[in-house]
């Protein structure tokens, strides 16, 4: 469940106010609007990584209003999807299980699953620079996946992918949607894209949040 | 003369312009490159001729005389050893200004940064004569005697130089390292010390070597500051550029000039090296 309560944030001339959105526990949630409306701000605001002047941030049922980003358990997708440059793939989805000191064999079990999952078998050893774009994806979302999140937050995961790597990922988000059972809030400016996926749609508009008609 | 025919008169002339610009034909590149490549040429060949002049001016029987020479030994012996520990501490504090003055905007940002230009800015002599009365106040007071007109005194002047610009040069590195990766670290559980040793502090090997290589030759061709806090005394504070100092000084203008080729020949290695190093890294 994500729940944000009349959320305020002001960075230089941007500023977004009193936003509030209610995304229940394992509903696939699309959040459209332009580009530029704020729609990234308020992942980073879900994600922790944007401080927030007024309001509170509920992440099933738990404050995490002041929590780190490192505490709030869930998982994040950039835009660019960030892959570690110096990492191969392998490393990727073992980050973020390595960082908490996880015993190795529990380590590779998870890298095996994941892989599995997201067919990453025949790229372990890559690193990102050697990955197409659907690729590139498929890793991003497994090393955000690697850690078990209840919440899984997407921000534009297929934009700059052609038709065939669109249908292949979109059908990939149902399928992990429906095993994981997770929360899963994605951004789009794609209405056909959060049509096909979402359960529940929100427009960012004029600086407040609404459900789609 | 009416608005008529006014309207009339400048509907010609933009039409006229219009078919001007049509036929307009751009000029050839050739003068624009050829201005470039002269200017740019004129430098490189200065550079060149510069260390030909200094080559062909000695032999290679004063070169094997003067590098032989005990004093110019000891002082080979110190300028690598002080460079290299300058290098390394200017790396060690390099690193976290860079990093933090990259990351974080805080009151004063622009003054901090203004302070880290101070030793790039000031006349090398200066530096060394502050560091001489700095040494002059507790607590550096306590230390003088092992400090001033002593080795450690080398050490420490060629660090406040050369520091200045490795901080410059990690500032970059960092400045160039997108936000993100350290973002996308901190959702998987990464504290800020570990988002920096996994994720960003690997990337910058390339700044990190660049930074290296900045301060070991501005280390090694250090003399304003070393003359005056350290002084020039052979077999005890005597590097290569007070080596060069003081065979001037002598009259010896072909040691002189042996030991300057030198110090070209250990600066052009660190670069080689620096490069040969890198290569391997973006290879592997």
């Amino acid at each position: 469940m994500i729940k944000l309560q009349k959320v305020s944030i002001k960075q230089g001339d941007f500023s977004i106010e009193d936003v509030s959105l209610h995304v229940p526990a394992g509903c696939y949630a699309g959040l459209m609007g332009k580009s530029g409306c704020g729609k990234t701000s308020l992942l980073e605001v879900i994600a922790g990584l944007r401080p927030i002047c007024s309001g509170t941030v509920t992440l099933n049922d738990q404050d995490v209003t002041h929590l780190k980003p490192s505490s709030r358990h869930l998982g994040y997708v950039p835009q660019d999807r960030a892959l570690f440059p110096n990492m191969r793939v392998g490393r990727q989805l073992a980050f973020s299980l390595e960082v908490q000191f996880m015993p190795q064999a529990e380590i590779d079990q998870r890298i095996r699953e994941l892989s599995g999952l997201l067919s990453l078998d025949h790229l372990l050893n890559r690193y990102p620079d050697g990955l197409s774009g659907g690729e590139a994806q498929r890793v991003a979302l497994g090393r955000a996946l690697a850690n078990r999140p209840k919440i899984l937050c997407l921000d534009e995961p297929l934009s700059a992918l052609d038709e065939g790597l669109h249908e292949e990922l979109c059908e990939l988000l149902k399928s992990i949607h429906k095993e994981l059972n997770m929360t899963i809030l994605h951004v789009t400016h794609s209405r056909p894209e959060a049509k096909r996926l979402a359960e529940k749609i929100w427009h960012f508009k004029d600086h407040q949040v609404q459900p789609a008609d | 003369m009416d608005w008529t025919q006014l309207e009339t008169a400048l509907s010609g002339l933009q039409k006229h312009l219009f078919l001007q610009a049509q036929s307009h034909r751009p000029k050839s590149d050739i003068p624009f490159f050829t201005g470039m490549i002269c200017l740019a040429g004129f430098y490189i060949l200065m550079i060149l001729l510069m260390v030909c002049a200094d080559l062909c001016y000695t032999d290679f029987q004063s070169l094997r005389q003067t590098l032989g020479e005990p004093e110019i030994q000891y002082s080979i012996q110190l300028s690598l050893f002080s460079c290299s520990l300058s290098t390394i501490m200017s790396l060690a504090v390099a690193v976290p200004i860079g990093y933090l003055m990259s990351r974080f905007e805080f009151k004063g940002q622009s003054l901090v940064d203004a302070v880290l230009d101070i030793p790039i800015v000031l006349p090398p002599l200066v530096i060394g004569i502050s560091l001489l009365v700095l040494f002059n106040y507790p607590p550096f007071h306590w230390l003088s005697d092992w400090v001033v007109f002593e080795i450690p005194a080398v050490v420490l002047a060629q660090f406040m130089v050369a520091c200045a610009f490795a901080v410059r040069t990690m500032r970059v590195t960092f400045d160039q390292i997108p936000r993100r990766y350290e973002q996308v670290a901190l959702t998987l559980g990464c504290n800020r010390s570990q988002a920096f040793w996994r994720v960003v502090f690997p990337q910058s090997y390339k700044g990190l070597l660049a930074a290296g290589t900045l301060a070991w030759a501005r280390s090694l061709g250090e003399f304003g500051p070393i003359l005056v806090f350290a002084g020039s005394t052979r077999m005890r504070t005597e590097v290569l550029p007070t080596s060069v100092y003081l065979e001037m000084q002598s009259g010896d203008l072909k040691g002189m000039l042996s030991v300057s080729i030198l110090m070209i020949a250990l600066s052009a290695a660190v670069l080689v090296l620096a490069r040969i190093f890198g290569m391997q890294r973006i290879n592997a």
